[in-house]
């Protein structure tokens, strides 16, 4: 823990003893709760955010089932032990009070990693965490298209607003595609979450534009257990973005998110990750550990979920995008990027199960591993007895860069209905010395070289990306793989 | 425009070139022939900078600067062209992506804007016609699932575009057949030109039929052991290259 927290926590041990409740209640927005976790810190959580009792007593049975788990030890991974009574479990934006109070405070190193991603001057100071004034608050870009949003119909606010003004669709779909019990990380989240979105769009209706978390996470630099849901009502149509495409710079983090997507019949959902969490230094110091629930069901007949996300950040990627394929006809499909440089680790890929008949599924996978990086694909397609016809097709590709870096797979197939089809394809590949001279004999240098190559793997995953998502991804792997060449 | 003297150059522990010399002024052709092992495609690789080709003692004068001090994408900025003998494949890049990167490599090297990608695609159609390829190359991936024929081609192709100062095409002749050879040979010839001098590395007489050089060089043992006019390659052709190797020995 750095000291700058040592002495944070300090003074809220000064504050503990005053008698810490009335301190937040009065003034939420520059409160913490202190560190530790147990049912006194879930029911203040829950109060702070004026929670009805269904969801407090659903936040302390999440609690007192997470006290009867362990943390998972089966994923490739290295993981510091973390103590969960050394975390604060609910802390207003730091941002506003402790953070630089103008760009030239900020790191310059952070600021050139903003240039060279392309990200808009007024943008770059909101990322870095500078207290924005209000002319700029007021001209965020959720509250410019709220009311189109309203006008089809669709809900699309914080979690928080959700529990106030849409309770009643939270206590119907909440923990009905991960639920509680799901793992142990999953159920942390549902104790403790903080804030994240919520989304609904009504029967028939197609979302005006996408939706994007883009900037409410980064600005408001909160808890680190976040909690998404989207539900998408028959014949809908919704594309969601989700990124986060500066690096933070904070320390040795748990990020513990749920993600639950619901697709009733003929619906679609399009959700797409560009992550890039601050993943640590050369020698694998800092950085978040990811680890991270997201699931979709494809509740109706014919309904589409699909998963596209570029990992690029964090120490440890502990992550599986998921699809429950239960209606006939339903469709689930998951694209990856996922790059492990220097000291990064990553374990990620998909769960497709397969429930109703004539399910189709798809995914492709392509891992990247540089430096000291090591990358893990582990996916399952389970095909069960009712899912008569159901298809999968995998393709799971890695590349390696250098030679103490490593990849690894980890394909997981269980079929109980014999009318099942499934393909599997992986190649493991290096970038060769004949590309890269054969480029450089073109005059192009070999950072460009390389970025033109590894870009060139991963194009079957960016062309599903959104238009402008695709061409920061682009830039993003370029900038994660800087320095590792030559 | 190119001047070896003395070239020695090993390939791991290797020697392979050994005492090489070697002149080609700008405006010129010359063929660099030789039997398998001799060195040719050494000399080429060499010259084009690759990595694990090492140069232990003579000097390379390119444009009266010295070519072995620049780096190989600086050898190619200042317009050095090698065509490959066997062109890799690099799945996903787009052909033309890469083509205009080079291009604006080339163009940033002296100082010019980036091209234009409307001219460029103009550019880029107008030498696809003069080599004979069709519209699908352009989203196709850099020699993905190209036969050997187009890959030659796409080498050419990348040349015409790029209007190097010195080309060294290394068996550019291997694997066409003959109506693939006319088209490969056109597209040379139409950048023959008195600032630019072109060194074809190749096994057969064939190609020089369709592309005419000015001298003709036996390289072997690694190092240039004849040199002659067109007519040293009909001979070489008919008498094959025993009696060279042992006049030279």
């Amino acid at each position: 823990m750095s000291q700058n927290a040592e002495i944070q926590n300090a003074e809220i041990h000064d504050v503990i003893g005053r008698g810490y409740q009335h301190g937040f209640v009065t003034d939420i927005e520059s409160e913490s709760l202190p560190p530790g976790l147990d049912e006194d810190v879930v029911r203040a959580i829950s109060r702070i955010k004026r929670e009805p009792a269904f969801l407090t007593e659903w936040r302390l049975r999440a609690f007192r089932h997470w006290r009867t788990m362990t943390e998972p030890q089966w994923a490739h991974v290295r993981v510091n032990p973390i103590d969960y009574q050394d975390i604060s479990y609910y802390s207003a934006p730091k941002a506003k009070k402790d953070g630089p109070k103008s760009l030239d405070e900020v790191d310059p190193k952070l600021l050139e990693t903003y240039e060279k991603l392309g990200v808009p001057l007024h943008e770059r100071a909101r990322l870095a965490g500078v207290a924005v004034d209000a002319v700029f608050d007021s001209v965020s870009v959720a509250t410019t298209f709220k009311d189109r949003l309203e006008k089809a119909g669709v809900i699309f606010c914080s979690f928080s607003d959700a529990v106030q003004k849409h309770p009643e669709l939270l206590e119907q779909h909440l923990g009905s595609v991960v639920p509680y019990t799901d793992n142990f990380y999953a159920c942390l989240n549902s104790a403790v979450f903080s804030d994240g979105s919520f989304v609904y769009i009504p029967k028939g209706v197609r979302c005006p534009m996408e939706l994007s978390t883009y900037f409410r996470i980064n600005a408001a630099k909160t808890g680190q257990f976040e909690r998404t849901l989207i539900v998408a009502d028959e014949g809908s149509h919704v594309s969601y973005l989700e990124g986060c495409t500066a690096p933070m710079r904070d320390e040795n983090q748990l990020h513990a998110a749920v993600v639950e997507l619901v697709a009733m019949a003929d619906a679609q959902i399009k959700y797409s990750t560009v992550q890039n969490w601050y993943p640590g230094d050369e020698n694998g110091v800092g950085g978040i550990y990811n680890f991270v629930t997201k699931r979709g069901e494809c509740r109706g007949r014919n309904s589409r979920i699909s998963w596209t996300q570029v990992e690029t950040g964090s120490a440890i990627t502990w992550k599986y995008p998921s699809c429950v394929l239960r209606g006939d006809n339903s469709v689930g499909e998951f694209y990856s990027v996922a790059l492990a440089n220097h000291c990064q680790q990553a374990d990620t890929g998909t769960k497709m199960i397969h429930i109703g008949a004539n399910t189709r599924s798809t995914i492709v996978s392509k891992g990247i591993s540089a430096g000291r990086g090591q990358n893990t694909y582990r996916g399952l397609v389970k095909i069960l007895p009712t899912a008569t016809g159901a298809r999968n097709f995998t393709q799971c590709d890695s590349l390696l860069m250098g030679a103490q870096c490593g990849a690894h797979t980890f394909p997981y197939v269980e079929v109980k209905n014999p009318s099942a089809t499934i393909e599997h394809e992986a190649s493991t590949s290096r970038i060769s010395e004949d590309q890269l001279f054969y480029c450089l004999q073109r005059g192009i240098s070999e950072e460009d070289a390389v970025n033109m190559i590894v870009n060139g793997f991963c194009k079957s995953v960016f062309k599903e990306l959104p238009m402008e998502f695709a061409v920061e991804a682009q830039n993003l792997l370029a900038v994660s793989l800087e320095g590792s060449v030559g | 425009m190119l001047v070896i003297k003395d070239l020695h150059a090993k390939v791991g522990d290797r020697k392979v070139l050994d005492g090489l010399n070697l002149e080609v002024p700008a405006g010129e052709v010359h063929a660099i022939m030789g039997p398998n092992g001799s060195g040719k495609s050494t000399l080429a690789y060499t010259l084009a900078g690759r990595p694990g080709y090492e140069v232990t003692a003579g000097s390379v004068s390119y444009q009266g600067r010295d070519l072995l001090s620049l780096a190989p994408e600086a050898r190619a900025q200042v317009g050095l062209f090698l065509g490959f003998q066997y062109p890799v494949e690099i799945p996903g890049v787009n052909n033309v992506y890469l083509l205009k990167a080079a291009l604006n490599a080339a163009r940033k090297h002296r100082g010019e804007a980036e091209v234009d990608a409307f001219e460029f695609l103009t550019l880029v159609r107008e030498k696809m016609k003069v080599m004979q390829m069709d519209e699908t190359f352009l989203s196709r991936g850099v020699n993905e699932g190209f036969s050997g024929g187009e890959k030659k081609r796409n080498e050419i192709l990348q040349m015409l575009v790029l209007e190097p100062s010195l080309a060294v095409l290394d068996e550019t002749d291997s694997g066409l057949d003959i109506d693939a050879l006319k088209v490969v040979a056109h597209g040379v010839n139409t950048l023959r030109s008195p600032n630019r001098a072109i060194v074809l590395v190749t096994h057969y007489q064939r190609l020089l039929d369709h592309i005419q050089p000015g001298r003709v060089h036996v390289l072997a043992r690694g190092r240039i052991i004849r040199s002659g006019g067109p007519e040293l390659a009909r001979e070489l052709e008919a008498r094959g290259y025993d009696w060279v190797l042992n006049e030279a020995a």
